[in-house]
């Protein structure tokens, strides 16, 4: 019985109870921001009694943690706790501008813990099928959330990411079933036969035609909360419709946890297949997503829109990355995904503000914001740098990473890569610039934005641009080893 | 347990119930109006308790009664009684539009058990259970489903699509595997159920906006 | 070559004579039960043999313009359906004329009889004729593959498609559910409604001419012609309720020619066709008409349940 682990999860389903009564009253965001830093401390705990004593397994077998979401589990805790804090000033604004009402920001608030408990139950469970079940209540947390401002694009973005993203877990259910399948001729049946810690083991052995059609039905379904093209119709509306806060952990968690599904499955197809099938698949999805989102990055008028663009685009990277496998392309897919999730969240608060103070998430409408806020413009400013992968910021040494193992293994793909990142480059830089400098048309807010987020997730990128702690390199050396 | 019938005739009446099942789909597929849908939907419900728990007797396997039990009660007691009370307070008694008339409707359904029935072949093969031949059937059943979500054009027809979907899913779960482990599929169940009680706040706040649950309004966003 | 025996050669012109008297008992039957089910006293179960007598002994009147195509279809009609009758097999499988025509040939011949019909109506240009043959045809063409596909989900199960074969091998088959049948046999009811001008795809007792089909294209015929179009409407109503007992009830049809099994198997034949008009009686009284443009989803729907039965034999059963 680890009660690190039932902490972490406790912790949240607890929060959102606790909110679902009082998140109406005029204390409730500061009890939120309580209720993820005490997740954040409890993972912290996890953190430190997994380097202390390695790789645990509890609960009857059904959560585990090793070093592929061990990090994956702070973060989604540390981004979590950030984006509490941040969502603290930036509803009463929202609030004082008449957008939403109190009734709504009590089911924001319990949504939210709940959101943050699916997450971390995906990330800890060693049953894939309650990793399936907590993807699905991932996915209906965030429903309501998406519609909170109930305008039409709104409802209409919620309407879309509901029934795409549930046909795509279904899809994913049925994946799961012959997943089961495969298995139960080997484990025998009896949930033994989901616990991906036993399916690892005996991964060589599962029937080889299951796993094909298993993983691609998995692909799709998870494949659908990632964001891969064509299945991501679903993410820029529900970025660019929902509250900010939520476009935040969308894009830095959630699509981060769906992945970490696609890549345990894929370590089972791997096994049990042999050939380079289910590494061709992603490979392929990965380059598709990327060109793609590139190549509609330029057209993008509304801000919030061109980030979930460039959400996709990375998360396609990181898919390629691990399609591509080996030791490096692991590694740096992994690093990538910590320093997406930190920078575009990072983004995110920035462009949060910046809508706030113009009133609008039009591109062309939104100017000079360096001339009104000095912070929220070098925030802006400097996320976008990062994330556009220049150095010495995490990302750069993630793409880095990438792209030369591309160019010595798959150097076909190369030149897709490169004509990809660079039009995003062009655009990216291109709309962010004049809505930076310039002249100015916002406004001053009546509450002090939330500064501190914002640069502290742009200062961690910085710094693991430069140097990762031991502990991390030693998680993701072993995490890639694991990926193969 | 199983002395009463012979193999051949236990896999007859799996069969027989697969193929009511398939059956529904289609039915479910061409019907026009709403308040018969949800009754197919939750006929479509029993038979699939019938099986699990013909399946469950013929096999000994106690959970799949458990499974059974509460298949009655969500998908042929509780759900449509939800659907029911939905349809009289959003006061939508209209007739399902399709995008596509109906008899094309039902001939791409069959291009697609076809497509169904050739996938599953290799797959049922290698299933260990009495049932597996009924894997096609299941995975065809979720292919009509999923067709259609997309050829309805207002809400709750889409979504009744959405829920038969997860009958049929679990329908292949009991066909490949006997079930799931309990405590994954007692968390479908909760899933399903959260999820209705999302979608039903949800159709009021459509509902709210638009004065109606037409998906067309819903389609203005693009790129 | 099977040996054409005399008693086979007897048995065979037996049902078929059998076929030719007792079809309009059948539609009086099916009249009768209908008028039973909706409270009335009914007109008798003889009376289409005594419209028969009077329309034989009326004249034949005739339009200016009509062909000997006009004149020669009713017999042309009625010729097809005792070919019908006669490979059907409704009281034994022993047929040695059987060969002549298999499973597909008949829906041939029936295809036949419906094209010379809607010729024929208009043939003689009125309006009504030429709608009536339009609205036929439409009909005609989903319905006979729907009849197709019900036809070879039999023809698979007994691996031929002579009718008198697949009979045998069904009636000797053990007791057995077959999804595959259940389906071909709704399919096949649905078609036969559509094929024999009922309810809900046609009223036979409509005197709206806008809501004809069947009913359009004989509005021309008086006298003996119409005593024939007639007596063979009865006789493909007969027919198709043979076919559905000789795939989905196979029970007492005699294996081989004797005598006595024929005896036999006429009581067996008797009950089973009450009971099929009554069925089909319920079915009219309990449904209503559809719009005309409804009928292309009914006879897709009964399409598509064939397919269906064809598919699930494939894949389920073998």
């Amino acid at each position: 019985m680890s009660w690190e682990i039932v902490t972490v999860l406790g912790m949240p389903l607890v929060g959102g109870g606790v909110l679902a009564l009082v998140g109406h009253r005029r204390r409730a965001a500061e009890v939120n921001i309580a209720l993820s830093v005490a997740t954040f401390v409890a993972a912290g705990a996890l953190v430190a009694s997994v380097i202390r004593d390695g790789p645990i397994i509890a609960l009857w077998d059904q959560f585990f943690v090793d070093s592929l979401n061990v990090f994956l589990v702070a973060l989604t805790a540390f981004v979590s706790m950030t984006t509490a804090m941040f969502s603290r000033p930036y509803m009463r604004i929202e609030k004082d501008h008449g957008r939403l009402t109190a009734g709504r920001l009590r089911l924001y608030h319990s949504m939210y813990q709940l959101f943050v408990f699916t997450m971390l139950a995906v990330l800890l469970a060693n049953n894939l099928g309650i990793v399936w079940v907590a993807t699905e209540a991932a996915t209906l947390t965030t429903v309501l959330l998406v519609s909170l401002y109930r305008t039409p694009a709104s409802l209409e973005a919620a309407w879309k990411y509901f029934i795409l993203c549930g046909v795509g877990i279904a899809q994913a259910l049925f994946g799961t079933i012959l997943l089961y399948m495969a298995a139960q001729r080997i484990l025998g049946t009896g949930f033994e036969a989901l616990l991906w810690t036993h399916l690892a083991g005996v991964r060589s052995e599962l029937e080889p035609t299951v796993m094909a059609i298993a993983f691609v039905f998995l692909l799709v379904g998870y494949g659908t909360k990632v964001g891969l093209v064509p299945l991501h119709n679903w993410l820029p509306d529900a970025h660019a419709e929902g509250p900010t806060p939520v476009s935040a952990v969308l894009s830095g968690l959630l699509l981060n946890v769906a992945l970490y599904a696609l890549v345990r499955c894929k370590v089972l197809a791997d096994g049990a297949l042999g050939a380079p099938y289910a590494s061709r698949l992603m490979m392929g999805f990965g380059l598709v997503s990327v060109v793609v989102a590139a190549f509609f990055l330029s057209r993008q008028r509304d801000v919030k829109r061109l980030f979930a663009y460039s959400s996709i685009e990375h998360m396609g990277l990181i898919t390629f990355a691990f399609g591509m496998g080996g030791p490096i392309a692991s590694f740096a897919g992994l690093l990538h995904m910590t320093v997406h999730s930190l920078t575009k969240s990072a983004i995110f608060f920035a462009v949060g503000h910046a809508a706030q103070k113009t009133g609008t998430q039009l591109i062309e409408n939104i100017r000079g914001l360096i001339n009104v806020s000095p912070t929220v413009g070098w925030g802006l400013m400097l996320g976008t740098v990062a994330i556009l992968g220049v150095p010495p910021f995490g990302v750069f040494a993630s793409e880095f990473l990438i792209l030369t193992t591309a160019m010595r293994e798959q150097p076909w793909a190369t030149p897709f890569l490169l004509a990809a990142l660079g039009v995003a480059f062009a655009a990216v830089f291109g709309k962010v610039q004049p809505m930076v400098f310039g002249e100015s048309t916002a406004s001053r807010l009546p509450h002090p934005p939330a500064l501190v987020p914002v640069f502290a997730h742009v200062a961690l990128v910085l710094t693991l641009g430069i140097y990762i702690p031991p502990h991390l390199a030693h998680w993701y050396r072993e995490a890639a080893r694991l990926i193969g | 347990m199983t002395e009463l019938l012979s193999a051949a005739l236990v896999g007859q009446i799996i069969n027989m119930l697969a193929s009511v099942l398939l059956l529904l789909s289609f039915a479910m597929l061409a019907q026009r109006r709403i308040l018969s849908l949800i009754d197919l939907f939750a006929a479509q419900g029993f038979v699939l308790m019938l099986s699990t728990a013909f399946v469950g007797w013929a096999t000994g396997q106690v959970h799949l009664y458990v499974s059974a039990a509460i298949t009655l009660g969500l998908k042929v007691l509780f759900l449509p009684w939800v659907l029911h009370r939905l349809i009289r307070r959003l006061n939508v008694k209209w007739d399902v539009e399709t995008l596509i008339n109906i008899p094309t409707t039902l001939l791409v359904g069959i291009v697609l058990v076809i497509l169904a029935f050739n996938v599953a072949q290799p797959v049922s093969q290698l299933a260990g259970t009495v049932t597996r031949g009924t894997l096609g059937i299941a995975l065809a059943a979720v292919l009509l489903a999923f067709l259609m979500m997309i050829t309805r054009s207002k809400a709750v027809p889409q979504v009744i699509g959405f829920l038969a979907m997860e009958n049929s899913l679990f329908f292949a779960a009991t066909a490949a595997t006997y079930g799931m482990p309990m405590v994954v599929e007692l968390g479908i169940a909760l899933d399903v159920l959260v999820g209705i009680i999302i979608l039903a706040v949800f159709f009021f706040q459509i509902r709210e906006r638009f004065d109606s649950l037409d998906i067309r309004h819903l389609e203005k966003l693009k790129e | 070559m099977t040996e054409i025996s005399w008693s086979g050669t007897i048995a065979q012109l037996t049902e078929l004579a059998l076929a030719i008297l007792l079809a309009p008992l059948l539609t009086g039957w099916v009249n009768q039960c209908r008028a039973w089910l909706q409270n009335k006293s009914g007109p008798g179960l003889l009376r289409p043999y005594r419209l028969l007598r009077k329309l034989f002994g009326k004249d034949a009147v005739i339009a200016h313009g009509a062909s000997a195509l006009f004149r020669t279809t009713p017999y042309v009609l009625f010729g097809c359906m005792c070919m019908a009758a006669a490979i059907v097999p409704t009281l034994g499988t022993d047929l040695p004329y059987a060969p002549v025509a298999d499973a597909i040939a008949l829906v041939g011949i029936l295809a036949l009889a419906r094209a010379a019909l809607a010729l024929a109506a208009m043939d003689i240009g009125t309006a009504f004729g030429t709608l009536g043959a339009r609205r036929e045809m439409m009909i005609g063409f989903l319905a006979e593959p729907a009849l197709l596909m019900v036809l070879f989900t039999a023809s698979l199960l007994s691996q031929t498609t002579s009718l008198a074969t697949t009979v045998e091998t069904l009636s000797q088959r053990d007791l057995a559910i077959y999804p595959s049948l259940a389906f071909a046999g709704v399919a096949f009811t649905m078609v036969s409604l559509a094929e024999n001008a009922r309810i809900p795809v046609d009223n036979p007792a409509t005197h709206l001419e806008l809501t004809m089909i069947h009913e359009a294209m004989v509005l021309e015929y008086s006298g003996r012609h119409l005593a024939l179009v007639e007596w063979a409407a009865s006789l493909k109503l007969f027919v198709y309720s043979c076919i559905g007992i000789a795939l989905f009830f196979p029970f007492g049809i005699a294996q081989g020619g004797d005598a006595i099994g024929l005896l036999l198997a006429l009581p067996a034949l008797v009950v089973k066709l009450a009971i099929g008009g009554l069925l089909l009686a319920l079915i009219e009284t309990l449904s209503a008409k559809m719009r005309i443009f409804r009928a292309p989803e009914f006879l897709g729907t009964a399409f598509l349940l064939a397919v269906l039965a064809l598919l699930i034999h494939a894949f389920l059963e073998s």
